[in-house]
């Protein structure tokens, strides 16, 4: 028994999800818009169920055309769903994650519209979250790169709107545009990687003359042949378009500022699903990638890249979110090295399971941010606390920023439990999930021979396992910093629920591709020929264990057995100096950027401003030559005379000429209607004199 | 048999006693009446006609033509109603004016 007739709902739950709660969410309470939303993306979860266990008994793609695109000459592209190993294992990460994330966002966006004080934007939020899986549905189960594009766009826009979802204040609720410009940030980067997404979908009509996966994938080797550059500018395009979705070198800078969306939206989009976008799209075009290996590499390098410099970055954040987030880029980078190695299975399983680890991080961070945010409150409102020193009236408390936390291990029990968990799990510490999706990774660039690519993920991993462990430390560990962290209470159940579920998760997602047993690569093998079975690697295995201890143990002597005291200075940065402060500041890729491009872009905005459309346009052209031109003959020719006597005589003369015929008509019209009987009979004895006699 | 001719210069006579007598009396009554005449010479005409065809359409073997006849009964009622209307308005005209003469109505000069 198959269900492929059910693909086009795993759109279609979300779209009507959404827009119920976009019509009558305003006269719903807050529990009922909430029910819908997750109900849409549950029931858009059970659908990629039903199509995975379809697709079980009946292994090849199948194509569901639910109506007519484009058709043009010999493009014919439909709006056409695919099923196949590939895409639904993207279906069911992203609805199965995205439901978790919808009922902890009830929870969660329960008390931040309470704290940022605008209730009606919760019904606005779960329109977004729906609008989003609806997008990422339509992104994995396109069967066109045009459709996936279109996915592409809309996931990107739905980014855009939720992380400006409080756009007129800063992270911290002071008005501000800092959040609206870490959208538009978000936007503009992602423009770029949609530029190459473009070319590379142009060039690739242009070559194939076709957009279906199939079509395109079926002549790669014959076009690779006869002109591999075609192929290679194709994937290099598409490399930049995943650079942008997915958070690589060079244009990663957005996805730390996007932070400054709700903590569920950092959990689910810019972590578990839509960053992973570009990991998707490079497996999905493996046919196109596998003909050319210096593109391969390319993109390995890149990901490995991104992965240890991000590394770095995150080793020298304050902020809870940024952490996460720096550590989001970096494990991004495991996927892009492991697929562009060719190990799609292994960065696919990365993909999968980082999903459940990541989205689990994120969602604990935000319990914890919540229950920074509650202590704060209830100290705001029951304690003036007179004498005490750290707090001043007009001090901001900032409910993310590490240094004001400490011992939440008593006061939040099961978040720190979760938290450690997926700490874990992203560590790769035998046997949570990311021990083996990550090992598969670097199993892949040890015996593929990539040294380097093995060697800049192994210290990634070092560094992944070391920030981590940092993190703990300051968080759940010592005595509070903060009068808040002191009163910071537990998150309700339904925060806490999901979180233990995806905590199960991040425990035991490893077992979706044991070595040995291979689920997840047999499963994909149907989709994406190319894959190499993975083969566990005891040496990689235990250098990579044995560098998440050491950096664990790191972590400990730095800021366990010591913890921070208040006010104190990070250990790591009187150690380190400068380089620690280079990695605070991000390397200064923001400044960079600022001085190689963005100043330059406001500069040539200046000059178009001020010069061009200023002084050029308005005071030359417009004052000068129309407005001067348009005096100057106004001047001629309204002048006195010319008008009275030549316009205005015309005009005069014209209107006496019509009196003057008026009044010559008038006198026919005598008010004898035996005259008036006459004409009609002169008329008619003309009229029939001109037919008889003509 | 008198031939059409004479009809149709009848009905041509009797069209411009009518003609002349629209243009050249005042008194509305005498007007009417000659409208009547001018309808009646088209009828006259309508119905010599008519007769002629029918000839030609039963000299050919085909049916006879009754057009003519049915038209004349049409203007007979339209002559009819005009004439109800045109005395209504005679009378309306002269209780407010005391004349009938023609070329007093003629307040709608230009």
């Amino acid at each position: 028994m198959t269900f492929f007739y059910l693909a086009p709902w795993i759109v279609f739950f979300p779209v009507i999800g959404l827009l119920i709660n976009l019509v009558f969410g305003s006269r719903f309470s807050e529990t009922v818009i909430g029910t819908i939303a997750s109900l849409a993306s549950g029931l858009s979860f059970v659908v990629s169920v039903l199509l995975a266990y379809s697709l079980v008994g009946h292994p090849e793609a199948v194509r569901w055309t639910i109506g007519e695109w484009i058709h043009i000459g010999t493009l014919q592209l439909d709006w056409t769903f695919r099923v196949d190993t590939l895409s639904t294992m993207m279906m069911l990460v992203v609805s199965g994650v995205g439901t978790l994330i919808h009922i902890y966002a009830v929870g969660y966006m329960h008390e931040d519209v309470r704290f940022k004080s605008d209730l009606k934007r919760f019904q606005r939020f779960f329109v977004f979250l729906n609008l989003f899986i609806a997008a990422m549905m339509i992104l994995v189960g396109g069967d066109s790169y045009l459709m996936l594009f279109v996915g592409w766009e809309g996931v990107g826009l739905c980014s855009f709107l939720l992380i400006g979802f409080w756009y007129e204040m800063d992270t911290l609720g002071r008005p501000s545009w800092a959040n609206s410009n870490a959208a538009k940030k978000a936007m503009i980067a992602n423009r770029i990687g949609d530029f190459g997404f473009l070319i590379a979908s142009f060039l690739m009509f242009w070559a194939f003359h076709s957009l279906q996966f199939d079509q395109v994938f079926q002549q790669a080797p014959a076009i690779a042949a006869s002109n591999p550059g075609l192929i290679t500018a194709i994937t290099l395009f598409l490399l930049l378009g995943v650079t942008g979705k997915s958070a690589q070198i060079p244009l990663f800078v957005w996805l730390p500022d996007a932070m400054a969306g709700p903590t569920p939206v950092s959990a689910l989009i810019h972590a578990a699903t839509m960053v992973t976008a570009g990991v998707y799209l490079v497996t999905r075009s493996a046919a196109l990638y596998v003909t050319v290996p210096a593109a391969q590499f390319i993109v390995a390098l890149v990901g490995a890249v991104t992965a240890l410099f991000a590394a770095t970055i995150a080793v020298g954040q304050y902020d809870i979110k940024k952490v996460l987030a720096y550590s989001t880029i970096s494990q991004l980078g495991f996927m892009v090295a492991g697929v562009g190695m060719g190990a799609f299975a292994a960065g696919m399983f990365h993909l999968a399971t980082h999903a459940f680890f990541k989205g689990l991080l994120f969602l604990s961070a935000g319990s914890v941010i919540l229950g920074m945010e509650r202590g704060h409150h209830h100290l705001a409102h029951h304690e003036p606390r007179k004498g005490t020193k750290e707090k001043h009236p007009e001090e901001v408390f900032d409910p993310g920023d590490m240094r004001n936390m400490g011992g939440l291990r008593k006061t939040m029990p099961v978040t720190f439990w979760v938290y450690l968990t997926g700490a874990l799990a992203l560590a790769g510490i035998f046997p949570f999930a990311g021990f083996w999706s990550k090992d598969e990774i670097l199993a892949s660039a040890f015996r593929g021979g990539f040294t380097a690519i093995y060697w800049l993920l192994a210290i990634a991993a070092f560094l992944t396992a070391f920030y981590m462990g940092r993190q703990i430390w300051m968080v759940f560990f010592g005595e509070p910093r903060h009068a808040a962290a002191a009163h910071a209470e537990e998150s309700p159940q339904v925060i806490t629920v999901p979180l233990i579920v995806l905590a199960a998760l991040s425990l035991l997602g490893g077992a979706l591709d044991l070595p040995g047993v291979e689920t997840l690569t047999h499963w994909l093998e149907q989709t994406v020929v190319f894959i190499k079975p993975g083969e566990f690697v005891w040496s990689v295995a235990l250098i990579s264990t044995g560098l998440a201890l050491l950096a664990i143990l790191l972590s400990w002597l730095l800021y366990g057995r010591r913890p921070l005291k208040v006010g104190e200075v990070d250990p790591l940065k009187q150690m380190l100096g400068p380089v620690f402060t280079g990695m605070e500041r991000k390397w200064f890729v923001d400044e960079l950027y600022w001085a190689l491009f963005l100043d330059r872009y406001v500069d040539v905005s200046h000059f178009a401003a001020d010069v061009i459309d200023g002084r050029f346009w308005h005071d030359w052209f417009h004052e000068k030559v129309i407005a001067g031109t348009y005096n100057w003959l106004s001047h001629i020719a309204l002048n006195r005379y010319a008008d009275q006597l030549g316009i205005d005589a015309f005009f005069n003369s014209l209107g006496e000429w019509t009196k003057e015929a008026a009044s010559g008509l008038r006198r026919f019209q005598n008010g004898f209607v035996r005259s008036y009987a006459l004409f009609v009979l002169i008329g008619v004895v003309a009229i029939l004199g001109y037919l008889i006699f003509k | 048999m008198v031939p059409v001719a004479d009809y149709i210069g009848l009905s041509a006579i009797l069209f411009t006693i009518g003609a002349l007598g629209v243009l050249i009396r005042r008194n509305p009554l005498v007007i009417f009446m000659s409208i009547e005449l001018m309808l009646n010479a088209a009828n006259l005409a309508f119905v010599a006609f008519t007769r002629m065809y029918t000839a030609l359409s039963m000299a050919g073997g085909g049916q006879p033509v009754y057009s003519g006849q049915i038209f004349v009964f049409f203007v007979m009622t339209v002559a009819a109603a005009e004439v109800a209307v045109g005395l209504a308005l005679i009378v309306t005209i002269f209780r407010t004016k005391h004349s009938i003469d023609i070329d007093n109505l003629n307040s709608l000069k230009g």
